[in-house]
């Protein structure tokens, strides 16, 4: 066999494989493009819960596409758009009540079809955190917050921090599990205020 | 079943109900505590009844053509119900069309018996008022697999396409919380409140979820089927409503019952 064999045929081998696999990445496209139009048709309205909830935005779509594990370059640029969507509070006070908070933190309710418009939505976060020591029913989706405010202290620069992480938890990671209670419309100003002082108030039993 | 049978089960029955109303009081996972009760009536399942609903509505004759479901097929030639549901969701000449076992009911229910689909797709669920025909019937369709291996095939290029498409369904993120099944199903050992989760994505788990349904459940009172089961999954997604016996519901059902592969079905099952 000459030289000029084998590298002709590497050349055509290199060839080949680049084709099967552009050809696997298209079949992976097509697949993805049958499974959104699959989707947009077989769910329907029910209740408040609208068919066009299906439709995703560009952070949704993506975090699917990759399974939650985007490339690098993409997840910044969308942490970056998600942060400058934040809209802090007017006043520049992130402290709320935090009794009203663990009421908040206490309701699974909200956006299913089964609830209604005007019952406002809960906040969920029993369902996924720790948070105070005498609520033994909580899940373990999300990381333990017991103590959040006694470990990390109630400074503004951290009131800042944890209302930015409750208004969008995906500013800080594109494809947390953690829904992004302020950017969805899921809970007002004055209710993100109130779960910051949940976490961030001495008083507050996660503190105690 | 026979009579005592029937007679142990109704002690157990309202000892559901009282074990609905003090399981949120509990301090035990509800995993637990549902174990404990699986336990106590492992000689009978209050699903017995609906899977003997079942058995009569399949036999009897119904609908504009008064026929019994006895010629429909399942899979394995017509009037098969032994071992057929360990190999669905597959792929179906007649229809040209990958079906799961309800969406296969509903073809037989509406060719053989003449029985409008409409009428079988507005209410396809059983509720405290009013029992499923379809929903019993897959009762006891399910009921005659207990203790065979599933082993649901991709082989078709069809049901390849159901697996494939069924798997981005399961990671697909959309609506209000941005949740998807993954966001619940594809991390081992966590749970929601006391409720413990299966991570679909380890054979072990998605083998004993998928084993376990339909389920009778004990908070509802109700013998729920695997439909149900996925349509409850979008509410709590907060998710628009799958149409009932839908391509996306069976495409999930094909992702999800392929992962249960090799593990022995063990369905109806009985749930918190």
């Amino acid at each position: 066999m000459n030289a000029k064999l084998i590298i002709g045929l590497a050349v055509s081998a290199a060839l080949a494989s680049i084709s099967l696999s552009a050809q696997a990445g298209n079949a992976a496209g097509s697949l993805d493009a049958k499974t959104a139009e699959i989707v947009k048709r077989d769910f329907r309205d029910k209740g408040i819960a609208k068919a066009t909830r299906v439709n995703q935005d560009e952070l949704q779509a993506m975090c699917s596409k990759y399974i939650d594990k985007l490339p690098p370059k993409l997840k910044t640029r969308l942490e970056a758009e998600q942060t400058d969507a934040i809209k802090w509070p007017a006043d520049g006070k992130y402290m709320g009540d935090w009794k009203a908070g663990e009421k908040l933190a206490q309701s699974g309710r909200g956006m299913t079809w089964s609830d209604k418009a005007e019952d406002p939505a809960g906040g969920n976060c029993y369902n996924c955190h720790q948070l105070s020591a005498k609520e033994i029913a909580f899940g373990t989706i999300g990381p333990s917050l017991l103590n959040f405010g006694k470990i990390r202290g109630n400074t503004e620069a951290n009131q800042r921090y944890t209302y930015s992480r409750i208004y969008n938890a995906k500013a800080m990671n594109a494809c947390a599990n953690m829904p992004r209670f302020g950017h969805m419309g899921i809970l007002s100003e004055a209710q993100i205020k109130d779960l910051v002082a949940l976490l961030l108030d001495p008083e507050s039993p996660v503190n105690k | 079943m026979n009579t005592s049978n029937v007679k142990k089960l109704i002690p157990l029955l309202l000892l559901a109900t009282s074990c609905a109303a003090t399981a949120a009081e509990s301090e035990i996972s509800d995993s637990d505590r549902i174990a404990q009760y699986r336990e106590m009536i492992s000689d009978g399942n209050p699903a017995d009844f609906d899977e003997m609903r079942g058995e009569e509505l399949w036999k009897t004759v119904a609908g504009p053509k008064q026929a019994t479901l006895e010629k429909c097929d399942l899979g394995k030639g017509a009037g098969v119900v032994k071992g057929v549901y360990a190999e669905l969701p597959r792929y179906f000449k007649d229809t040209g069309m990958v079906q799961d076992l309800e969406s296969r009911l509903l073809t037989c229910m509406t060719t053989l018996q003449g029985i409008p689909e409409e009428e079988i797709t507005a209410k396809p669920f059983a509720s405290d008022k009013k029992a499923s025909d379809i929903s019993s019937l897959a009762s006891y369709v399910v009921g005659q697999s207990k203790g065979i291996k599933m082993a649901v095939s991709t082989k078709h290029p069809k049901a390849k396409e159901a697996y494939e498409i069924g798997k981005r369904i399961f990671n697909y993120r959309a609506g209000p919380y941005d949740f998807a099944c993954s966001t619940c199903h594809a991390t081992s050992n966590v749970r929601i409140r006391m409720q413990d989760l299966p991570n679909l994505n380890v054979k072990k788990d998605a083998q004993t979820a998928y084993a376990s349904w339909p389920a009778y459940r004990v908070s509802q009172g109700l013998t729920r089927s695997f439909q149900w089961r996925l349509n409850d999954c979008f509410r709590q997604q907060r998710f628009p409503e799958p149409k009932f016996a839908s391509e996306a519901t069976v495409a999930l059902t094909m992702f999800l019952a392929v992962g249960a592969n090799g593990g022995e079905y063990a369905g109806p099952g009985l749930k918190r």
